[in-house]
């Protein structure tokens, strides 16, 4: 009886999720256009951010380190609800939002990456004639890459999540059957925009991780296993 | 300078080694009363190897920098080849100049090959040139390049990350060298290879170097000049022999320490001494060879023993009897080498090689590490006797 019942809810679900007035797929489609959208303009932005301000001078950096780590402690509701209050409602709208959001977890990475690279590799590297702009390129970006992906994984797992709310802003997403599902007491409703969310949420995490290994330069894995051989 | 023939070095000129002069350089930190380097003035004949010596925050490092220009100094000029190094673009001239600092500084994202290749690539060698140019470096330094090239600075230990630190910095061939305490953070017993292997590179390939130590046996050892440092100033600048022989005033003394005559025993090689006959037998001749050898006087057994070695190499003491046992001297290593001395350390690093093996004799070998004959306590005991009647007089 149990199980037969725990049967027809996912099937009503799959069904809810299928149905044309709920349009599952298409709002599926609208979650991820609105995260990457989001997630891509954070990115470049943050990463921009990230460089300059462990490049530039203290004050400069530690005002934008200060901002970010702001961000970071203001709840994601907060920041939906502000930049619909400011603007109007809609994709783009939902868009700013969600880039609010990515940002910090992203220039916040990027910061401490670069501003992590061995003082000493550095100093080498300019005693043996290479310029600031090579020693970026060359040394403190490629070194600050596994930082910068979990940064990523970090935004684009929280964007994941928060676009849910973008239903509340008529952007659409998966958030739109949550919500519908909330106000007409309907759980086949809401699982079938809480599930696809949940799962987009772990893909991105999963996909992130992934990207940091294939990214992080060998030798970088190598000094990490020997950290973690010493310790343990 | 030299443009080498031929096809190797193609683009590239050769520089052999810079004659280096400092002229009243001062540097003066913001925010600080006292001059960090003070009216520092010394001339490093090319392919001379020049030590700074002297206490900690005596200025040593900042005027090390102040030659390539990671310092910019306040006063006084520095000429390369009897060239203003001041009207020099920094980074164009820190290219022609070797810097090795104590922590190295590998790029940890690089492999052992890129690492080294770091300045070619920076003046645009050709892809060829400097591959074949990484791989002669890294053998220049003990490093196989078959082994090492694609390793990474992670899988290597202390001492070998500073040999490829050492072979990047030859590797554009600079006229000038500049090494920070290169030797300091790693063990004794590396320090001193490093230290041998340093002094035979720069036989093979003289360049002028200036070297920073707080030790002076570090520097005795190394150097054609030394230059002494208090609070900025320089003290002395004097071959080391003059230096240990008669310090100027009583800060050079203390410096040098009360234990003049013992330092310099790090005035003298091994190589510059005569040393005993090894009673040398390889690994797997016959027996009655050794038998005839010793009969006609050509072998000398020491205290009744030879030394078994493989290809050269000391492998190990054995008696007479146990060489002989058999048809062939045994090939298994049965006994000690006891200590082995390396030509080219001093007669302080060999003593202190006996003591602590608490040997009378020890194998001195060459580059290969084939035994070239014996030292023993007695003679490093009469060449510092010799030594010591004449005063110390200069050398080299
Ligand atoms: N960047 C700097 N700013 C201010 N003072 C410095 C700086 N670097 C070194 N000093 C000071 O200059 C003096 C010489 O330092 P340094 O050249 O590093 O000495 P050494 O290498 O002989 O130990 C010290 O008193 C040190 O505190
Ligand atoms: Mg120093």
């Amino acid at each position: 009886m149990e199980a037969g019942r725990r049967m027809s809810l996912w099937q009503e679900t799959w069904d809810a999720f299928n149905n044309p007035i709920n349009d599952g797929w298409g709002q599926l489609v609208t979650h991820i256009e609105l995260s990457l959208v989001s997630l891509a303009i954070a990115a470049a932005i943050g990463i921009t951010l990230g460089v300059i301000s462990a490049k530039v001078g203290k004050v400069a950096s530690f005002l934008v380190i200060a901002v970010a780590n702001l961000g970071r402690t203001v709840p994601e509701f907060a920041i939906m609800a502000l930049v619909v209050a400011l603007s109007s409602i809609g994709f783009w709208p939902a868009v700013v939002g969600l880039v609010a959001l990515g940002i910090p977890p992203i220039l916040l990475n990027v910061y401490t990456g670069i501003a992590n690279v061995d003082r000493d590799v550095i100093g080498a590297a300019r005693g043996m004639g290479m310029t600031a702009p090579q020693i970026t390129a060359r040394i403190e970006v490629p070194i600050a890459v596994p930082s910068l992906f979990v940064g990523l994984r970090v935004a684009a797992v929280q964007i994941v999540a928060t676009a849910a709310l973008a239903g509340l802003v008529g952007a659409g997403g998966l958030g739109v059957l949550v919500l519908s599902g909330l106000t007409t007491n309907q759980d086949p409703v809401l699982l079938a925009g809480a599930i696809p969310i949940a799962l987009l949420a772990m893909s991105a995490q999963l996909i992130f991780v992934a990207g940091q290994r294939l990214a992080t330069p060998r030798g970088l894995r190598l000094e990490r296993a020997d950290l973690s051989e010493q310790k343990g | 300078m030299v443009v080498l023939p031929g096809n190797a070095n193609r683009g590239h000129v050769r520089h052999d080694a810079g004659r280096l002069e400092l002229q009243g350089v001062t540097k003066r930190y913001p925010g600080s009363d006292r001059p960090a380097v003070d009216d520092l003035s010394l001339i490093v004949e090319a392919g001379q190897v020049c030590v700074l010596v002297g206490p900690s925050g005596c200025g040593k490092t900042t005027a090390l920098r102040m030659i390539n220009r990671l310092i910019e100094p306040s006063a006084g000029d520095i000429l390369l080849d009897g060239e203003s190094t001041r009207n020099r673009n920094a980074a164009s001239l820190r290219r022609e100049i070797g810097y090795v600092i104590q922590q190295v500084g590998l790029l940890p994202h690089q492999t052992i090959a890129k690492n080294v290749a770091t300045v070619p690539r920076l003046v645009g060698w050709r892809r060829g040139e400097t591959k074949a140019r990484v791989a002669e470096m890294l053998e220049l330094v003990g490093l196989d390049p078959a082994e090492y090239a694609n390793r990474y600075p992670a899988q290597l230990s202390g001492g070998q990350q500073q040999r490829v630190g050492l072979a990047r910095a030859l590797a554009s061939d600079p006229p000038l060298m500049l090494m920070d305490e290169p030797f300091s953070a790693v063990d004794p017993i590396t320090r001193e290879r490093l230290q041998n292997d340093f002094l035979r590179l720069h036989r093979t390939v003289p360049k002028t170097v200036v070297f920073v130590s707080h030790d002076i046996d570090e520097a005795v050892k190394m150097a054609d000049r030394i230059a002494v440092m208090r609070d900025g100033r320089l003290v002395q600048y004097a071959r080391p022999a003059e230096l240990l022989a008669s310090p100027a005033d009583d800060f050079v003394a203390d410096f040098v320490g009360a234990d003049r005559a013992l330092k310099g025993l790090s005035l003298t090689r091994i190589e510059e001494i005569e040393l005993d006959d090894a009673p040398l037998v390889e690994a797997g001749a016959p027996s009655s060879d050794v038998l005839d050898r010793i009969a006609s006087g050509l072998l000398v057994p020491v205290d009744g023993d030879l030394l078994v070695t493989v290809e050269g190499r000391p492998r190990a003491w054995m008696s007479v009897e146990r060489v002989t046992d058999g048809d062939e001297v045994p090939r298994g290593p049965v006994g000690s080498p006891g200590p082995i001395v390396d030509r080219l350390a001093t007669l302080r690093d060999a003593l202190s090689a006996l003591l602590d093996a608490n040997a009378r004799t020890g194998a001195v070998v060459d580059a290969e590490g084939r035994c070239v004959g014996l030292v023993s306590v007695d003679h490093i005991q009469g060449s510092w006797n010799a030594q010591s009647e004449s005063a110390m007089a200069p050398h080299g």
